[in-house]
């Protein structure tokens, strides 16, 4: 189970040893956090909610199109749902590669790929409000709600 | 018989996580406009459908028994 949507806290180095391979010289791992302020605006809260089965089959999608283009990595991610404090772990990746800069690229592709193609919404909650979130990518065939054609099937 | 499944805030504007409806041989457009009028949801166009797990065209042809969902955009990470 290298990918997985989890209603506990995710436990860090549990996600790093699902990468853990001889042939790897490098483990990258990013860990997404709850940030108080976006753009000044402070955040008490957020509520995580996923469309677990399909979500678990895209961060899986995500793990292919890594193992293809950084040849001998491997992968593993996972995501929180429910609700979260400020501070709180929302997602670890964790890429083992054969060499350091294949690690660091491979984990800055599977972040911005879930922000495309993985159905994950956050509601964010603040002292005058809630709201849920989209397209914190701000690109530019987004906001129309389709990913590119391209971002679907590579 | 079709599940459609909303998420985030299609699932507050049509107040049900799912509904049961005859959609076989609709396309995800005409299912789309079909839920627009009767859930007075706004903008469903403009939101992205997955057809049992796997995103989906406008113009994909529902199956018997295929599970819907409507995808706004996505904020994990």
């Amino acid at each position: 189970m290298n990918y997985e949507i989890s209603k506990e806290p995710i436990n860090i180095q549990s996600v790093i040893d699902k990468v853990v391979q001889r042939e790897a010289g490098a483990i990258t791992t990013f860990i997404g956090t709850v940030r108080e302020l976006t753009h000044g605006k402070k955040t008490l809260y957020l509520i995580y909610e996923a469309y677990e089965s399909m979500a678990v089959k895209k961060l899986e999608q995500i793990g292919q199109e890594i193992e293809e283009r950084w040849p001998g990595s491997e992968v593993a991610i996972s995501h929180r749902v429910g609700k979260l404090d400020i501070t709180d772990v929302a997602v670890v990746i964790a890429v083992s590669t054969p060499h350091r800069a294949d690690a660091y690229e491979a984990n800055r592709y599977a972040i911005e790929r879930i922000k495309e193609i993985v159905p994950i919404w956050k509601k964010e909650h603040w002292e005058d409000g809630q709201e849920w979130i989209g397209n914190q990518k701000e690109t530019v065939s987004y906001p129309t709600g389709k990913p590119e054609e391209a971002d679907l099937h590579e | 018989m079709n599940k459609v499944l909303f998420f985030a805030h299609l699932r507050d504007a049509v107040g049900e996580e799912s509904v049961e409806v005859e959609a076989a041989g609709k396309t995800i457009a005409e299912l789309k406009q079909q839920l627009a009028e009767a859930h007075g949801i706004q903008k469903l166009d403009a939101v992205m459908a997955a057809v049992n797990e796997e995103f989906a065209d406008d113009d994909e042809v529902i199956k018997e028994g295929d599970t819907i969902a409507f995808i706004p955009p996505v904020s994990g990470g």
